[in-house]
């Protein structure tokens, strides 16, 4: 019932594997036609600071990067890494497992049992092999993964890679959860996917009652916070520790690539046999380990995190008046109030979006444009993702940017 | 249930799924007659899931290509 391979397609192919992708050619083909710059062929030839680069020429500011935190020019953050790259080397030629585990990565996975204070770290390469290894590997033949409909795609290929039962529920629906966790035959293992925060529109997941439910009937629960660590609970452990539900969640996974400035992704967990990951995940031993200099800009990243009270709540006055000021403006957002850092801006349609994106770009400032099918509900959205680095100055500026673009587009009256 | 007490359950419950009013026979496909996309089939499954009480995991799905086949499964799966 898939609707992935379209019939048609596959009788008259004449034996061009490519000619799958002919609907996708022509999407982007009319897209273009339109005269519209490519939203997915930016090139930022220089960047100044987290929050300003100069993209296609143009001086712009940065509103759709993940960078929440702005660690990505620290100077603590920085000199870490310069320091790594002359002691260690520009990469470690091999995997964890053999000759690519250096101090680096030890004291890495240290920083993070620290910061979550859990018993057991790993680190992977990237954040979408982190979701990968670990869902294949744990949720095997005759096991169910029960998950939200609209789980980032790491998460999806992580249940295709393994052999397990996969049964999704409609996008934060506790009762179509709890439904599904009820009907898995008895004695199957059981394993809940979810995320703190969902990136597309940026609300949150109702995680108390959730994870309440999941260890009702008996499942393991392994829940992302890619897009809150570092600025939402007590300790920015993410939406889990907010909701005071850490310590009954077996798995958090989370990535390098947002709040911590850099490029990599882990697991953390409670779990006493936790260790035999290292041996028996295949993304995690059949690729070569992160960069010394990387590591070693994680672990001081992830520790100075640990100590940014002033930078979280400067994060949160961002991204409030920035839901505020587009709600005032007319825009329609992904939700009511504002719940993360992300703040999605609905679009009517694609070719609109891709109007409205152009102009905000000719206005200097850049943001992320999506659409299906990466989308919930083949909606096409602009999203915003606040850092703490912006100023108040600067938020003042986005929201005139958005109200020009948003009345020369038509997206507002 | 036996089999023709499912299949009219379920010609009860995608007729407002079938938008184009395709007329349904067991060789009728979702994706191709139908013209079901992602959302629709999520949705449509649902429904079946809970008025049979039975899961149809993403793996079963991807082996119910025709009408046919889906009134086989659930008449399986519901036993
Ligand atoms: C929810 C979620 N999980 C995982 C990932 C993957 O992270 P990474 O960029 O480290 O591969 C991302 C980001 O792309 C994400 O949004």
């Amino acid at each position: 019932m898939s609707d992935t391979s379209s019939p048609e397609g596959t009788a008259d192919s004449g034996g061009d594997l490519f000619s799958k992708f002919d609907d996708i050619i022509a999407m982007r083909e009319g897209l273009l036609a339109t005269g519209v710059e490519d939203p997915f062929n930016l090139v930022m030839e220089k960047v100044l600071s987290p929050t300003r680069a100069i993209c296609n020429g143009r001086d712009t500011i940065l509103l759709g990067t993940y960078n929440y935190m702005g660690m990505t020019f620290d100077p603590d953050v920085v000199d870490a890494g310069k320091q790594a790259l002359a002691d260690f080397g520009t990469g470690t030629t091999g995997s964890r497992v053999l000759n690519g585990t250096y101090q680096g990565h030890k004291e890495c996975e240290d920083a993070l049992r620290e910061f979550y204070d859990m018993d057991h770290a790993m680190v992977f390469s990237t954040g979408y092999l982190a979701n990968l290894g670990i869902i294949s590997t744990i949720a095997g033949k005759g096991d169910y993964i029960i998950l939200d409909i609209d789980s980032h795609a790491s998460i999806w290929d992580g249940c295709a890679m393994g052999n397990a039962e996969v049964v999704p529920f409609k996008h934060n629906d506790i009762e179509a959860m709890e439904k599904r966790l009820r009907r898995v035959p008895e004695g199957a293992g059981k394993l809940v996917i979810l995320e703190g925060v969902y990136s597309m529109l940026g609300d949150l997941a109702p995680l108390k009652e959730m994870v309440a439910i999941a260890k009702k009937y008996g499942a393991m629960v392994l829940v992302d916070e890619a897009h809150s660590m570092g600025f939402i609970g007590e300790h920015g452990r993410g939406v889990v520790e907010d909701e005071g539900v850490l310590d009954d969640v077996d798995f958090i996974i989370g990535t390098f690539s947002k709040s911590v400035g850099t490029v990599g992704g882990f697991c953390v967990s409670n779990h006493p046999k936790f260790e035999i990951m290292r041996l028996v995940c295949r993304p995690y031993v059949f690729t070569a380990s992160l960069p010394p200099s990387v590591v070693a800009t994680a672990a001081t990243s992830i520790r100075k995190l640990q100590h940014a009270g002033n930078k979280r709540g400067h994060l949160w006055e961002n991204s409030r008046r920035l839901h505020k000021g587009l709600t005032d403006l007319g825009f329609q957002l992904g939700t009511e109030e504002c719940q993360s850092a992300i703040v999605a801006v609905i679009m009517p349609d694609l070719e609109r979006g891709a109007g409205m994106w152009e102009a905000l770009l000719k206005e200097g400032l850049y943001v992320n444009l999506a659409r299906p099918p990466a989308t919930p509900a083949n909606m096409t959205l602009l999203r915003c993702s606040l850092c703490a680095e912006h100023s108040d100055e600067e938020v003042g500026t986005i929201l005139g940017m958005f109200e020009r673009a948003g009345r020369n587009t038509g997206i507002i009256s | 249930m036996d089999r023709a007490e499912v299949d009219s359950k379920i010609r009860e419950l995608i007729g407002p799924f079938n938008k184009k009013g395709v007329e349904i026979q067991d060789s009728t496909t979702f994706v191709g007659d139908f013209e079901f996309d992602s959302l629709t089939v999520m949705d449509f499954v649902a429904e079946i899931e809970d008025e049979f009480d039975i899961i149809i995991s993403m793996n079963q799905q991807a082996e119910i290509e025709n009408y046919g086949q889906l009134v086989d499964a659930v008449t399986k799966l519901q036993d």
